[in-house]
């Protein structure tokens, strides 16, 4: 008599338990859904501009207005000085470094609360919006980059600025950079997501707390005017380095430390870590709560 | 038999109650000051489990591959809570599944769209948010198109659609999932009627052509009867083992959230002040066995006291759907046929060879009168549950109202 046939060996086996691992990312899981971020990355930018008459063209107001604004205000009015180089170029180089960190900042921070309703339906890697958006704000830096590259060039080429290096192999090392903002940026808004997701009042101080994280890092002001006495606490900032060192690849200004960018980069993967095991951890059972 | 595809062991869900929403700072802060005072103290800190709530204990079941499971309880029996863990939403407290296959899950349909995106961006985007590759989902976009009904708005952005549109989009893009698991929540609640039996036909097709294991969670006792041969009854987070759906269905009837079949009356207010002062209902009763059952012998007892004799009397006795409609009326008096009420206690009793309200909650009323006075009327004194029994094959034909049988005869010409 044949035995019965052996049932084909399953593909996939999905475990369903309290987790007690403390610290897992579901590699498999981030791979199957990739189409999901790839959907996702497409729409932030489709949707968000859908109706709007000057479309995407407003990535590249938005860092013109506000450099304007600051040229104004803070070099005219004020009379921040800008380390000998014209203030627009100046400030247009401080945003490429900032910006950026705000938008995944400001994006992400609201991951876990913002989805409670996708999420309380439908399973997929809860890491993948927070992704999602790290990933499509890289859109408007780019646009960012060309507004900067534009004014960059009239100044280097068209009134010969004479302090103005040119564009060297040094610029190769801004994606790095961006990598570096990335991480940071995400790991803060995922912990800040974790936090908002149980206090909810802190979903208002966000705004607050990315304006005054601004005025803490020498997006305005150069760290050189940051008397020589306090400059280590500016720079316990971790993205203080990041905007000085912006500066010092496009416009051969800003004063990096090297030791202190290093601090930089091993705070930021710590912080995104500790976010990604927040996040983690707070997004399993975070729709008991909504 | 092969492995299960599913095999569930001891879960256990528990929610703590008052706390849903946010927990203040200022809660945690209070907690902390508790917990360190009782260490400080050295006592255990005493655990706060008052407002602990189980909304599954220890429930354990097994799926084969390939069947289509119902699961039945009554609202708050800890279905929903269920599907959440199997389709990994929230964790368990405790216990452990295991799956064997993908999952795919239809947890109400309409969430997922982004209300300025197409139609056609919509249907990819929500293909990826349920796993769906979008090879996948370029494979199946003319069928999802076609199940939908929504061919002309296919560039429209969804925010502009019916809701009758909306939602047949996204059911039909769920419905075209390949997982080998699927778990369906109430998707009949979505549509109108006609939409509505194309999705039941659609899961049939899903579960019985393509043989995929489906998990069906509904409160649509004939939807259930249609695509499902066993059941699990949930009852206050307990789960029964999985068993004929038939037998199933009849044991959720017992202890459904209906009224009880016996009510006592007397005491209800009525609605006008002067009805039941000369005679009134004390006690009504349904007394056939198995309660209220489609199709089957139906029998009901009224207690009614007086005061004075009383000529000419009828007793009605009305079925309303939950949405108002009255269905059925039962009337003593019909062809004239009238009694007299003595003074004191008089028991009247009907009785109907067959029953042929649909399977389904009803509201029910009665009244006590002669001509067109009324010496009391109760109107919605129970929500009574007309349920299938094993014998009924007719009612899941349709979703209409009430069925009898008609006598006939077939004559060749």
């Amino acid at each position: 008599m044949n035995a019965p046939a052996p049932s084909s060996p399953p593909e996939t086996e999905i475990v369903i338990k309290a987790s007690s691992a403390w610290f897992t990312i579901d590699w498999r899981g981030l791979l199957a859904y990739r189409d999901l971020l790839r959907q996702l990355i497409q729409r932030d930018f489709t949707a968000r501009y859908k109706q709007t008459i000057l479309g995407p063209t407003w990535f590249f107001f938005n860092p013109v207005v506000t450099t304007l604004t600051f040229t104004l205000v803070f070099n005219k009015v004020i009379g921040v000085p800008t380390d000998g180089v014209p203030p627009m170029l100046f400030y247009l180089c401080g945003m490429l470094g900032w910006s950026y960190f705000a938008a995944v900042l400001g994006n992400t921070g609201n991951s876990l609360a913002g989805s409670a309703a996708l999420f309380s339906k439908v399973y997929f890697p809860r890491l993948i919006p927070p992704l999602a958006l790290t990933v499509s704000s890289m859109f408007a830096l780019g646009i960012q980059f060309l507004t900067f590259f534009v004014f960059f060039a009239r100044a280097h080429w068209f009134t010969a600025t004479p302090t103005l290096p040119a564009p060297g192999l040094l610029w190769l090392a801004f994606p790095a950079i961006v990598l570096h903002m990335a991480v940071l940026a995400l790991g803060v808004g995922l912990i800040l997501s974790t936090l908002t997701a149980k206090y909810r009042d802190l979903n208002h101080i966000q705004g607050y707390l990315i304006q005054l994280w601004m005025y803490a890092t020498p997006v305005i002001y150069p760290l050189s005017r940051v008397p020589e006495k306090w400059r280590w606490i500016a720079e316990l900032n971790p993205v203080t380095p990041i905007v000085e060192a912006s500066r010092r690849i496009f416009l051969g200004v800003g004063t990096v430390d090297p030791s202190r960018y290093a601090q930089s980069v091993a705070a930021a993967v710590v912080i995104f870590l500790v976010g990604v095991f927040a996040y983690q951890r707070a997004a399993r059972t975070f729709v008991d709560t909504v | 038999m092969s492995r299960p595809i599913i095999e569930i062991r001891g879960i256990s869900k528990k929610y703590r109650l008052g706390q849903i929403g946010m927990t203040s700072l200022r809660e945690d802060v209070e907690r902390l000051g508790h917990w360190c005072r009782a260490r400080l103290s050295g006592r255990a800190p005493a655990p706060d489990n008052r407002r602990d709530f189980w909304a599954l204990r220890d429930v354990s079941f097994d799926v084969q591959p390939g069947e289509a499971l119902g699961i039945i309880g009554r609202n708050g029996a800890g279905k929903s809570t269920l599907l959440k863990i199997l389709s990994r939403i929230t964790e368990p407290t405790g216990g452990e599944i295991r799956l064997r296959g993908t999952v795919g899950s239809l947890l109400e349909v309409g969430t997922g769209f982004h209300p300025e995106l197409s139609g056609r961006d919509n249907i990819f985007l929500k293909g990826a948010i349920l796993g769906m590759t979008r090879a996948e989902v370029a494979r199946k976009f003319d069928e999802i198109v076609a199940f939908s009904e929504v061919e002309r708005f296919l560039d429209t952005p969804v925010k502009r659609y019916s809701s009758g549109m909306y939602v047949r989009l996204a059911f039909a893009v769920a419905a075209h999932l390949e997982p080998d698991i699927l778990i369906v929540d109430e998707v009949l609640a979505v549509g109108d009627q006609q939409f509505q039996r194309k999705c039941l036909g659609k899961m049939q097709d899903v579960s019985v052509r393509s043989g995929r294991t489906v998990l069906f969670v509904s409160h649509h006792m004939t939807a259930i009867r249609r695509l499902c041969r066993r059941c699990v009854v949930l009852d206050a987070g307990h789960a029964s083992g999985p068993m004929d759906v038939d037998v199933a269905i009849e044991r959720y009837a017992q202890d459904s959230g209906a009224s009880p079949l016996r009510l006592d009356v007397a005491a209800l207010e009525r609605s006008h002040g002067t009805e039941g002062r000369v005679a009134r209902f004390r006690e009504i009763a349904v007394v056939s066995p198995g309660g209220l059952r489609f199709n089957q012998p139906f029998a009901i007892e009224f207690v009614v006291e007086s005061r004075e004799p009383l000529d000419n009397m009828m007793v009605g006795l009305g079925f309303k759907t939950v949405d108002g409609q009255r269905i059925l009326t039962l009337d003593s008096d019909g062809g004239g046929r009238t009694f007299t009420l003595r003074p004191g206690v008089t028991r009247i009793r009907f009785d109907l060879p067959r029953l042929p309200l649909h399977p389904g909650p009803y509201r029910i009323g009665a009244a006590l009168g002669s001509g067109r006075h009324f010496y009391d009327s109760l109107d919605g004194f129970a929500l009574w549950d007309v349920v299938t029994s094993v014998q009924d094959h007719e009612s899941d034909r349709s979703f209409g109202g009430c069925r009898i049988e008609p006598a006939f005869t077939v004559s060749a010409i």
